[in-house]
């Protein structure tokens, strides 16, 4: 075929050599040209050109990834993050008159003069006008169709139950990130990773090819707490009750699931409101329950007789004289509220006799005193996994004096969480074991420890059972229709170093259906100032409606005859030391 | 030869339009599928807030103040509540605690 057209070509054409030549040769020039121009490009300028031409069609966009949501054991929602818009002013292009200013501002919720300075902000091309507005009112916003006026989405978090789960939930801040409470303990499986990818786009916009995923997101988890929104509302609303009744500084209530050590339901007060950050201080934050320590007073009362039964120093019918109803150690003098005469070990516990219980504890061995304690978990966090657990003290028992083994029997010398106190009481509720507490809800049962046998255990049962009977401390801790242990506490204040005269805490920890128990409830009242002061006419009673409604809501089988209160019969609880 | 050559450019025009009428069909499917997660996107977010809407319409202290203050309901007492057990209550046990002295 070449030859053909050559031939032909020749054919035709012809001319002097001399022209040929020199046409040829700027022929072969110009080519070169070319070529180096093309080398130069696709050699020296190639990245630079590629991204260039990148730059103008492909784009890197983000992929969102929303935190995930907290919820109860029954997945209602107790934290959700909803969508909110961000209005943003660009002064250099905006463009208002008076009236919109004045729609502007009254939508906003904010002064005029503030919205003005705003938008006539000098020199800059991004201003925010109002964070975190509900996109109703955005839309209202947009209609006014301010140039210059424009909106991003943003994320918020919600807390549909507001002040009832503030402690134990917490609080993110402005971006999404985990401050307080599970929220911040949990934020690395909350928080989701936000992806990009890079796409190309036409030129309205669209886009129109995927080329690459530059990081896949990650939607963070939703974490299902033990809480029970239903027996939380409950406690909160008692608590707040007891607290305003009694005009105490502050307050606590626990409720656990006796069997698994579940969390069922945790608030304190004061409190604040998640939803209006400016609620938030710093006394208002603390979630005293798990954060704080106390000295519990008599609350603790049962672990020293139970390890001394378990011992065999004692059993439940062994006769103690209390008489005169004071009893020296040392050079100090524990007292009893008045001469209580001759008591069984479980009259002892029935009545809180702290002369009783000194006489128990100082026949056991310190280190006995000290296994029991540190066995029950005193003195070490309770491992939920909530920042900032309290460890609580106890001492080492090689450093103790024999009057500070007299007093920690009757839970003074010693420091506790609430969580700590209300988990130590599992002993007593499933036979003998120390369960673990969990802020997170159980898959699966998780193995306690054994502390004490299931005999000791049964037999410090009944002696706790006696307590809220009408010739107990705590009466008013019945509940209708159910069996109740538990004990009182009522300790001075420890107020630098000393312990305050008048200055109380009231405490109560107790359990039901006693005959199988399924929940245990911790409540603590500080400085209540009212006039009463014992845990069992102070905190026994919020024990008792939080009990009460907690054990309808879960439909818990009665084990005992309706009407099985017998208040009039008991002795004001005045006369007895809780 | 030039016969085969004619037809390999005319297959090559083909395959080339071809090519171009894929791309363009794969962007317009790629343009569907985005907006296809756009509007997915948006479900999810009206989801989101449904779901919390659901929940703050169920929050205790609103059906509690409800039934209070707008239906005048209240808890019965005790004395007002009988209960009717499937199994027999063992009373027996009251007895020893009343009666602590002989424990």
């Amino acid at each position: 075929m070449l030859r053909h057209i050559n031939r032909t070509v020749v054919a035709q054409v012809s001319m002097p050599a001399g022209r040929a030549r020199v046409l040829l040769g700027l022929l072969i020039l110009g080519m070169t040209g070319l070529l180096v121009r093309a080398a130069y490009l696709q050699g020296m300028q190639n990245d630079f050109l590629q991204q260039e031409g990148e730059a103008r069609f492909s784009r890197v966009v983000e992929m969102s990834a929303d935190r995930g949501m907290i919820i109860d054991r029954n997945g209602e929602i107790l934290a959700i993050s909803s969508p909110v818009a961000s209005v943003y002013a660009d002064p250099q292009l905006i463009a208002i008159n008076p009236t919109q200013l004045r729609e502007l501002s009254g939508l906003l919720a904010m002064d005029e003069a503030e919205v003005e300075r705003r938008i006539n902000r000098e020199q800059t091309r991004f201003v925010y006008l109002k964070r975190q507005i509900v996109p109703e009112v955005a839309e209202r916003i947009h209609a006014l169709k301010i140039p210059g006026i424009a909106f991003e989405t943003e994320f918020k978090r919600y807390y549909p139950e507001g002040e009832g789960t503030a402690h134990v939930v917490g609080f993110t801040d402005i971006n999404d990130q985990g401050q307080e409470g599970v929220e911040r303990g949990w934020n690395a499986v909350l928080a989701g990773e936000i992806g990009s990818r890079r796409v190309i786009k036409d030129n309205k916009g669209r886009i129109i090819e995927d080329v690459e995923n530059i990081r896949v997101p990650k939607p963070g988890r939703d974490v299902a707490l033990s809480l029970d929104r239903r027996i939380q509302h409950i406690a909160h609303r008692e608590l707040k009750k007891a607290v305003a009744i009694h005009k105490a500084k502050a307050g606590s209530i626990v409720v656990l699931d006796a069997q698994t050590g579940e969390v069922l339901a945790l608030t304190n007060f004061p409190v604040y409101n998640p939803n209006s950050r400016s609620s938030i201080t710093s006394e208002r934050i603390r979630n005293r329950a798990l954060t704080d320590t106390f000295e519990p007073g008599s609350t603790l009362k049962p672990f020293p007789v139970a390890v001394a039964i378990e011992t065999g120093h004692v059993n439940p019918g062994t006769q103690l004289q209390t008489s005169p109803g004071t009893y020296k150690v040392g050079r100090s003098v524990i007292r009893d509220v008045s001469d209580k005469g001759m008591l069984s070990v479980a009259e002892i516990i029935q009545v809180s006799s702290n002369v009783g219980m000194v006489k128990i504890a100082l026949s056991l061995p310190s280190q006995t005193l000290w296994e029991i304690y540190d066995n029950v978990g005193f003195g070490m966090p309770v491992g939920t996994g909530y920042p900032g657990e309290a460890n609580g003290l106890l001492r080492p028992y090689n450093r103790w004096r024999p009057v500070e083994q007299a007093t920690m029997s009757f839970g003074h010398g010693i420091s506790v969480s609430l969580i700590q106190l209300a988990r130590a009481y599992t002993i007593f509720t499933t036979g003998g074991e120390l369960k673990p507490v969990t802020l997170e809800k159980q898959e699966f049962p998780v193995m306690g420890q054994r502390v004490i046998s299931k005999e000791t255990a049964m037999a410090v049962s009944q002696m706790l059972e006696m307590a809220t009977q009408p010739a107990g401390t705590a009466p008013l801790a019945q509940v209708n229709g159910y069996r109740v242990a538990g004990k009182t506490g009522t300790a001075h204040k420890l107020i630098d170093g000393k312990y305050a005269k008048k200055q109380y805490i009231s405490s109560f920890v107790g359990y039901a259906p006693a005959s199988n128990p399924r929940l245990i409830i911790a409540v603590m009242l500080d400085e209540p100032s009212a006039g009463k002061y014992f845990g069992g006419a102070v905190a026994a009673p919020v024990f008792s409606q939080v009990m009460s409604g907690a054990l309808r809501i879960l439909n818990v089988p009665h084990d005992a005859a309706a009407n099985n209160i017998v208040r009039y019969l008991f002795v004001s609880p005045e006369e007895q030391e809780g | 030869m030039f016969k085969i050559n004619l037809v390999l450019v005319a297959l090559l025009v083909i395959c080339a339009l071809g090519v171009v009428a894929a791309q363009h069909e794969a962007r317009k499917l790629n343009m569907a599928w985005e907006n296809e997660r756009k509007v997915a996107r948006k479900l999810e977010i009206e989801w989101g807030k449904l779901q919390l809407e659901q929940s703050t319409l169920i929050a205790r202290r609103q059906i509690e103040n409800a039934a209070r203050m707008q239906l005048n309901m209240e808890v019965p007492s005790a004395d007002y509540v009988q209960i009717i057990s499937t199994r027999k209550v063992d009373e027996s046990r009251w007895v020893v605690l009343d009666n602590a002295k002989t424990y």
